[in-house]
């Protein structure tokens, strides 16, 4: 889950991370009173889950009232990369002769977090790991002990970074790993942390990343993920329990099991057709959450077709085709036609339940991708 | 000849008086497995799925003298579980819960460098050597006895491979489900040099999908160290960059790491063909036999 950058600014103030003044905005009157309180040069920053905001347009420095006027009508209500801007942060400008990158994350392949620092601040990390990995120092900690206070030291140093401001860059850096810890977080990252003619040290970005699989004991966090749903069908998901990832095709995809789910999808792209959906309704889905995976895809008004596929270890065809009947039984006429296969438990018994009125049915997954990517064909002409 | 389990495989249930670990002793008890108790705190004497209720893992050990347990018990409590078996003189210990805190697994990760327990999962399936035991929620009837071994980080992805091969008459040795968490116990590579040493296994069909490295960690194994040849399948061609496919494990970075196409180059430069579809896959691995 993705915190906003106001929001995870929010808890680094809050832990005593020194971070520029600043005020959510939802209208150009708000920027604008922002800025009178704020003074400049000011930036206005979009709110919205998408890397790169600053190329895309999505942050400009206002320098007078006017300029603050224009760029808040600019950004408010832009898309950016496919999200909709409804919120802005207006934050006091920093004056910084230095720009470092610092930040904390799950080394998956060492099973160990990691902290890394780089004196090649203000632009994309990933680049920079890219060309060149040296310019970033990296420390693993021992999720067991966690973090020495000297480690965060060492990698500092070991970064290069001047030593007036070196220490407070490890203190910063230390608060880092405990909200890591603390938040259950899977990444933080602060791109740039900004170095001013006074020598003073300020993180001028905030990306907070938390571990969804932990939100159960992440109360506070967990509420701030509400706000974060940035697609009305990625919220419904969310209230119906699924896991659920909106693409740009017109197949909709239902399935079982992330990794059979993400096959049905790359067999759509396969056989010509296009994903317009990962949807996995789990293990044991019963005929509500069935009845709940049809109305998400019936309401993505991108879908023109749709599979259904399943295979039962724990989740029984029996239950499956009896939810397939019970949702598509509410309509007149079936707003997008649905393909299905079942297999596994109970597979057969499934299958003479399902309603041959409502559903085409197909032995296969192949036959069942192919089928439902002709029909998605077919109304597209 | 198999890996990891088999007739011998003396199995507790941590978790034994929950719906689904239940539900699950049951199916396995049918299916053959040596089911020899459970575990679960506050419940010693009980008596579920006709087999005794433990305390403690370490209770249920040594009075049945068990070598594997099997994990149902939810996310929060999930880790501990699995440190409790770590501190026993179990051989296996397979964690079927998925939503396990990452932070808490990478502590998991740590201990497990210091015993000489053999994790399997969490979020998985578990395992089953066909007509001799399963450990786990893989439904035993798709399963036959036979000469390839299927190693998989997604359960109902393996049920499928699986229903292509049996349809066509081939069997398996064991089926290993390594789960679909970033962080895990057992590797491709811990399973694949299993399978290599098992004299059984004339051919594997390792099933990886997008996200993490271990894909070409383990294509880097097949192509230096097995002669038992290989057939590959990775899921999640069409997934979008960031965003996580339904396992916590399954996300390309913004960078571009953990893509299907590394993943399928990377096996193909070792020699391993890797199928489009599950069909595929199953056209691979009978030319093989």
């Amino acid at each position: 889950m993705k915190l906003h950058e106001y929001q995870a600014k929010g808890i680094f103030a809050d832990a005593g991370i020194p971070v520029p003044d600043s005020q959510l905005a939802e209208s150009v009157e708000e920027v604008l009173d922002a800025v009178d309180e704020i003074g400049y040069p000011a930036a206005i920053k979009a709110q919205v889950h998408v890397g790169g905001r600053g190329k895309a347009g999505g942050i400009k420095i206002a320098t007078d009232r006017e300029e603050a006027e224009r760029y808040a009508e600019e950004i408010l209500g832009m898309d950016l990369k496919g999200y909709t801007v409804d919120r802005v942060l207006v934050e006091s400008g920093v004056d910084f002769v230095d720009e470092l990158y610092v930040g904390v994350t799950m080394d998956r392949g060492e099973g160990q977090p990691v902290l890394m620092v780089s004196t090649e601040g203000g632009v994309d990390i990933e680049e920079v790991a890219a060309e060149s990995p040296d310019a970033i120092a990296r420390e693993h900690v021992d999720p067991a002990f966690g973090l020495h206070p000297y480690q965060a030291r060492k990698v500092v140093y070991e970064a290069g970074v001047d030593a007036d401001v070196a220490l407070d860059v490890a203190s910063i850096l230390s608060t880092l790993y405990d909200l890591y810890e603390d938040s259950d977080a899977s990444e933080i990252e602060v791109n740039p942390v900004m170095i001013t003619g006074d020598r003073d040290v300020i993180a001028a970005d905030a990306v907070m990343n938390i571990d969804e699989d932990a939100l159960f004991r992440q109360p506070e966090l967990s509420e701030m993920a509400e706000e974060s749903y940035e697609d009305d069908l990625e919220r419904k998901a969310g209230e119906y329990g699924f896991d659920y990832v909106r693409l740009s095709g017109n197949v909709g995809i239902i399935g079982n099991g992330a990794g059979l789910v993400m096959t049905t999808l790359d067999l759509v792209d396969h056989y010509g057709g296009s994903p317009a959906n990962f949807l996995d309704i789990g293990g044991g889905a019963k005929a509500e959450r069935v009845t709940n995976a049809l109305d998400m895809v019936f309401s993505d008004e991108n879908v023109d077709a749709v599979v259904f596929n399943i295979f039962g270890g724990i989740t029984r065809g029996d239950e499956v085709a009896k939810g397939i009947n019970e949702a598509l039984e509410q309509f007149d006429e079936i707003p997008k036609k649905v393909v299905v296969r079942l297999a596994g438990t109970n597979a057969e018994e499934g299958m003479e339940i399902l309603n041959a009125d409502l559903v085409e049915v197909e032995e296969t997954l192949e036959d069942a991708v192919q089928r439902a990517v002709a029909n998605a064909a077919e109304v597209e002409q | 000849m198999s890996v990891f389990v088999d007739d011998d495989t003396r199995v507790v249930v941590q978790g034994i008086t929950g719906g689904e670990g239940k539900f699950h002793a049951e199916q396995m008890i049918e299916y053959g497995t040596n089911v020899v108790g459970g575990a679960v705190p506050g419940k010693g004497g009980e008596e579920v799925a006709g087999v005794p209720v433990y305390d403690t893992v370490d209770e249920a050990v040594e009075a049945e003298d068990a070598d594997a347990s099997v994990i149902f018990v939810p996310p929060a409590f999930a880790a501990d579980a699995i440190f409790e078996a770590l501190d026993t003189s179990l051989d296996l210990v397979v964690a079927i819960t998925e939503g396990v805190p990452t932070q808490d697994m990478a502590k998991v990760n740590k201990r497990l460098s210091e015993v000489d327990t053999r994790l399997l999962g969490p979020n998985c399936p578990g395992i089953i050597t066909p007509g001799e035991s399963k450990l786990g929620i893989l439904p035993g009837n798709i399963f036959t006895d036979g000469n390839v071994g299927l190693v998989s980080r997604s359960g109902t992805l393996t049920y499928q491979v699986v229903d292509n091969l049996t349809n066509r008459g081939i069997g398996q040795t064991t089926a290993v489900g390594i789960g679909g968490d970033p962080i895990i116990g057992t590797s491709f590579i811990d399973a694949l040099e299993a399978f290599e040493a098992d004299e059984e296994t004339d051919a594997v069909v390792m099933c990886g999908e997008i996200g993490g490295e271990d894909e070409e960690q383990a294509a880097k194994y097949i192509g230096e160290h097995m002669d038992t040849p290989v057939a590959g399948f990775i899921a999640g061609r069409t997934a979008p960059p960031g965003k996580r496919m339904g396992h916590a494990g399954a996300i390309v970075s913004g960078s571009g790491t953990g893509t299907a196409e590394s993943k399928i180059n990377a096996l193909n430069d070792a020699g391993v063909p890797v199928g489009d579809t599950p069909e595929e896959v199953a056209d691979h691995v009978e030319d093989f036999l």
